[in-house]
């Protein structure tokens, strides 16, 4: 009950009128950024976050938080209608939102992307409301063996339960791991597959890969198929979304699941983009539907929606009681208390009350903003798509190459957007699923030095990984996804056997 | 790229599935062998002081090879190989006639910076596949570097590449 009484105080602290402003400009602004490709969330923030240092702290970080609720509500805006991912978590929404748009769906996708999003985040608020002395302590339990096993269980999960040719998805996520590996070692200082080039020394960023592989790969695509976005109509009105709301009760197991997956993603720093990728597949796996996804399915958005919304604002838990930042943004938000004076940590919530407890509050307010923010602006965002294609096509590639180019200030930078657009071009046609190779190339590095630091922990044994309950219960479920495909190819022949002994006996 | 498929006719004509799995699987081995070698460059063993540099991306590699050398052998000796067109001539066409002003487009960019660059690629589109009239060309491809610019340059304060034109008014 204390938290409910300190909670009460931070809506009053939130509840002000200059706060209100800020947080709405914070959802606009947030909004802009994440329907604008390549200027993602954390960047937004870090752009941003100079002007905030005038404001006193409170404000300014409620309208940080905001830009960064608003960013994860407008990702979804470019993903559906166009299948151009404003941000990383945004790719899975892709897979069902713009098919769904592509049939003339538009609408129902974003009401239900929205929707998800909006009861992801809530539930997520709430988990941090309640939980977060206990689910603090938790977390201090896991060490990299712990961390890469996550990892694991993510990429295995992905060949297990994909869609596409076992081989195909290996060799796709293996291609991002080699492309992550690129560049100057941080732990040994040495330079890989650089080949003597400095302007590979930074690596290839995944947004640039992103804005490749979706933005370019989709326009040639497109262009293939004659000059139209075929289909896409968004008309969002009370009836539209009145009408999908109505459908939505009906997948409230896969948003518990997806906002379970997306919570324990945000709090164990594994982040909102392997929590939607996840849910996505797990949601596929247990759905009855589950062969139609990828076709245009609702539940193909409630899944990635959720579990994106849920991690995007759980990974700030950690963040704030014990200083370690769950995702890119909440460490970008982590500098920003630095430089207001606030040192982050359990003390937080005791020395600076009303600043932890206002944050919390403009969660809910900001959420609830941003949904009717973005309900109400999406007929805008839609009217783009009445431009016809020849207008439209040469202003996503300009897009695209702005935002290839802000990532490091690089040129380079532009030309590798056009060779990722052409890979992106040849695997969409032969096959090859994008979204493992996206993931590896964001949680390459991540992988690698948690694998690193427990070989370290180990001294290159590898059994390190079953050292424990939790790592090895991970990994054993990892291991059960990988070989999934194998495990229910042997149990339908085992089914099938029984069943030929039984039409057998009769017989006898 | 252009590989003239000789199995089917007319207008069907074009670059073969089955010849674009074999270069896409063949490409991706390469590039598991680069990635084996240059793991052996900077060492894929164990140093006195833990794992080296290339001790990940080695094995990586050898997925990569792996599964390549899976896609391939599938492509060429399993019956399930796909057949059929990758892509017609006349599609190929379409595809080069945007990706080929986007490469001018980015290569410009380097030379008179991305917003003059931008509205020249934005017009040249709209007049080439749109048959626009100039009264609607000139407006939308001169309004988008202009909002562009007000929004990264001003409002974000993102800089730009910038060309002769840009230095001309000072900036």
């Amino acid at each position: 009950m204390e938290e409910f009484s300190s909670l009460m105080q931070g809506f009053s602290v939130a509840l002000t009128y200059h706060n209100l402003l800020f947080m709405f400009v914070g959802i606009l602004l947030g909004v802009l950024i994440g329907v604008l490709p390549g200027l993602g969330g954390a960047n937004g923030v870090a752009i941003l976050l100079p002007l905030t240092f005038t404001m006193p702290p409170t404000s300014a970080i409620i309208m940080l938080s905001c830009i960064y609720w608003g960013a994860l509500f407008g990702g979804a805006i470019t993903s559906i209608l166009f299948n151009i991912p404003g941000e990383p978590w945004s790719v899975a929404t892709t897979f069902d939102g713009h098919p769904m748009a592509k049939a003339g769906r538009a609408g129902e996708a974003l009401t239900a992307a929205f929707t998800s999003s909006f009861i992801g985040a809530l539930i997520a608020v709430i988990v941090i409301t309640f939980l977060a002395p206990l689910v603090a302590k938790f977390s201090l339990k896991f060490g990299p063996p712990e961390f890469f096993a996550v990892q694991l269980l993510t990429f295995c999960s992905f060949v297990g339960l994909g869609k596409g040719h076992p081989a195909k998805t290996i060799a796709a996520m293996m291609l991002g791991f080699a492309l992550a590996a690129v560049g100057l070692d941080t732990v040994t200082g040495t330079l890989r597959m650089t080949f003597g080039t400095t302007e590979l020394l930074r690596g290839f960023d995944f947004l640039i890969a992103v804005i490749g592989l979706f933005g370019i790969g989709e326009i040639l695509l497109t262009m293939e198929e004659g000059l139209a976005f075929k289909g896409v109509h968004a008309r969002i009105n009370p009836r539209v979304v009145w009408h999908t709301w109505k459908q939505l009760p009906k997948y409230w197991m896969t948003a518990l699941r997806g906002t379970l997956i997306g919570c324990w993603m945000g709090i164990t720093p594994g982040g909102a983009t392997p929590a939607s990728f996840m849910s996505y597949g797990i949601a596929k796996r247990f759905s009855k539907t589950g062969e139609k996804f990828g076709t245009g399915e609702m539940e193909g958005v409630v899944a990635p929606e959720t579990a994106a919304h849920a991690a995007g604002t759980s990974a700030l838990l950690p963040m704030l009681t014990l200083g370690i930042p769950g995702s890119p943004t909440a460490a970008v938000l982590l500098g920003g208390l630095l430089i207001w004076g606030l040192q982050p940590g359990p003390l937080l919530f005791v020395e600076q009350k009303d600043f932890v407890w206002g944050l919390i509050a403009s969660m809910y307010l900001g959420n609830i903003v941003g949904l009717i923010i973005v309900l109400t602006t999406v007929p805008w965002w839609a009217a783009i798509l009445r431009v016809p294609f020849s207008i439209i096509a040469p202003i996503i590639v300009v897009i695209c190459a702005i935002g290839a180019y802000t990532v490091h200030n690089a040129m380079l930078d532009v030309a590798l957007m056009l060779v990722f657009g052409v890979v992106g071009y040849l695997f969409k046609k032969l096959d090859y699923p994008l979204a493992p190779l996206v993931l590896a190339l964001v949680l390459g590095d991540m992988a690698e030095s948690s694998f690193r630091q427990s070989m370290l922990l180990s001294r290159g044994e590898v059994s390190i990984f079953w050292s424990n309950g939790l790592v090895g219960s991970i990994c054993a479920l990892a291991m059960l996804m990988l070989f999934w495909p194998v495990i229910t190819k042997l149990l339908a022949r085992l089914r099938r056997g029984d069943n030929d002994l039984d039409e057998a006996r009769p017989v006898e | 790229m252009s590989d003239d498929g000789h199995h089917e006719s007319g207008a069907h004509r074009g670059v073969s599935t089955k010849t674009m799995e074999i270069v896409v699987a063949l490409l991706t081995l390469a590039l598991g062998l680069v990635v084996i070698y240059d793991s052996r460059r900077v060492g894929a063993g164990w140093a006195e002081d833990g794992p080296q540099a290339g001790y990940f991306p080695f094995y990586i590699g050898i997925i990569l090879c792996f599964a390549s050398a899976w896609t391939l052998w599938q492509t060429l000796f399993s019956g399930k190989a796909a057949a059929g067109v990758f892509v017609s001539h006349k599609k190929l066409r379409l595809v080069l006639s945007v990706f080929v002003p986007a490469v001018i487009y980015v290569a410009a960019t380097w030379f008179i910076g991305i917003y003059v660059a931008s509205a020249a690629f934005i017009g040249v589109f709209m007049y080439w596949h749109g048959r626009f009239a100039w009264s609607r060309i000139v407006p939308v491809s001169l309004s988008v570097p202009v909002a562009m610019f007000l929004l990264f340059e001003v409002w974000f304060l993102v800089p730009l590449p910038k060309g002769p034109l840009e230095a001309l008014i000072g900036y």
